[in-house]
């Protein structure tokens, strides 16, 4: 073994399969999906469940603001299915000849909230009361990318705030972010859907509902690229079973 | 192109990229000749230290400086009750963010530097009778000055370029904590292609002349 020559070749090899991975996994199908921040807890297990009815697919998830996901998937991103927190964001996705028409369906519906950090002693009723010295932050989904943070943007503009509160807001990523941020004690309050707020009950309190003037009703179809149309539609239908409904509910989603 | 361009990312990446440098030089400075000519026990372990900023994720970094200094954080907990001040979501947590992952790359340069510094000349000053501090102001750092600046050119280029802690500890709020990284981010998250463009032009421009400057300076007299 002392010629320079083999090992490098052995190496190359050994580097090549590296590469290539994916084939040492089997050739099971993977159904990639991209889906709105909100959706991560509950669309694992539904991807689990799936994943247990159909032995040879495998679930991938891709969870991000839906605005960032639009922009990855205009850009030819590999996905199959796109699910939204926003009508918004799956209208320009249609408008662009990204989804299948077709397939487009609204499967569960949210609210949205103010929260706290727990165990503060400051008490907030309402959207007035950010304007309150004691409050210095204020969070929210950045409304460029993050149906949340529009939801919240519409709700602070319909109560006269929005102007006056811009020195306090603080623009979170994904709605995650946000909740990250207030769990952490960071912000005083912030904008997040009550599912969200859900997940992390002992760290964050909620104040107020945020009535919307239409539902916040969450979108998905098929991405019109996709060669994998009939196991997406799959998924889709398995999205608004019983026992799609079922998980949904238990995160606190709501049937449209 | 129709939009006039927000300069106000270029100018706060500039200055926080030249504080946190300033930050970098001074502590990766003190370090490396700490390292350099001192020997005691823990010395690897404390290089070692120093320099894991380098190879860590800057996720990681993040994560650790929002344990330390976000409002629940030890040092953090400590300003917001003494001073009723908050890194997390400032500039100055921008600046922290980058002097932390710039200190290796000074560090790094700086001790070879020192190194490569004839220890007989120091001992002749100390001879004369000049003081430690005096040594290093006069003697050693004078001899080690090119290896330093080429650790602070270094330190400069990842302190405009860092991302990832930034976020984590600064957030990216427009007009205040939004650096040009940040701002080619959400330009390209948004899909403004254009803004995106011109960000990334006007970051390589700015990079591309900065070390074309620092080699000059660099090289003038080799």
């Amino acid at each position: 073994m002392r010629c320079p020559t083999l090992r490098l070749s052995m190496a190359l090899v050994l580097a090549l399969h590296l590469l290539s991975g994916q084939a040492a996994w089997g050739a099971a199908q993977e159904l990639t999906v991209s889906a709105a921040a909100s959706l991560a807890n509950a669309f694992s297990e539904i991807g689990h469940r799936f994943e247990n009815l159909h032995s040879e697919t495998k679930v991938i998830f891709n969870f991000a603001a839906s605005g960032a996901l639009l922009q990855q998937i205009s850009q030819g991103a590999p996905v199959d299915v796109f699910a939204a927190a926003d009508q918004q964001t799956m209208n320009r996705a249609q408008e662009q000849r990204l989804i299948v028409p077709a397939s487009r369906k609204n499967f569960v519906c949210n609210r949205l909230v103010l929260i706290a950090p727990h165990g503060r002693k400051l008490t907030l009723s309402g959207l007035g009361d950010l304007e309150l010295p004691l409050v210095k932050r204020v969070a929210l989904g950045n409304p460029a990318t993050v149906p949340a943070g529009r939801y919240a943007q519409e709700g602070l503009i319909r109560a006269g705030l929005w102007e006056t509160l811009q020195p306090k807001l603080i623009f979170g990523a994904s709605v995650r972010q946000v909740l990250d941020y207030v769990s952490r004690g960071e912000v005083e309050a912030g904008f997040v859907f009550s599912t969200d707020a859900a997940i992390v009950p002992g760290k964050v309190k909620i104040l107020a509902e945020i009535k919307m003037q239409q539902a916040i009703v969450y979108p998905v179809a098929l991405v019109a690229a996709s060669p994998k149309q009939d196991l997406g539609q799959q998924f889709l239908n398995f999205l608004s079973s019983p026992e799609g409904m079922a998980i949904f509910e238990k995160y606190g989603f709501v049937r449209p | 192109m129709d939009f006039s361009l927000d300069l106000r990312p270029f100018w706060l990446t500039l200055r926080v990229a030249c504080l946190a440098t300033f930050l970098a030089l001074l502590v990766g400075v003190a370090l490396a000749f700490v390292i350099a000519r001192r020997q005691f026990w823990g010395r690897d372990w404390l290089e070692s230290l120093s320099t894991l900023p380098l190879v860590l994720p800057p996720t990681v970094l993040g994560y650790y400086l929002i344990v330390l200094v976000g409002r629940q954080g030890w040092i953090g907990r400590w300003l917001h009750d003494t001073f009723g001040f908050s890194l997390i979501f400032t500039w100055q947590g921008a600046v922290l963010a980058a002097a932390i992952v710039s200190i290796p790359l000074v560090l790094k340069s700086a001790r070879a530097a020192f190194e490569e510094v004839d220890q007989g000349l120091e001992n002749v000053a100390r001879t004369l009778g000049l003081s430690e501090l005096a040594v290093f102001l006069r003697v050693s750092f004078p001899l080690a000055w090119r290896g330093i600046l080429a650790g602070t050119m270094l330190a400069f280029a990842r302190a405009m370029g860092e991302f990832g802690a930034t976020l984590m500890v600064a957030g990216n709020l427009p007009g205040k904590t939004q650096t040009l990284s940040l701002a080619v981010y959400d330009a390209v998250q948004a899909g403004n292609d254009h803004l995106a463009m011109a960000l990334v032009l006007l970051t390589s421009t700015t990079c591309l002349l900065i070390l074309v400057v620092s080699g000059k300076l660099l090289h003038r007299d080799a």
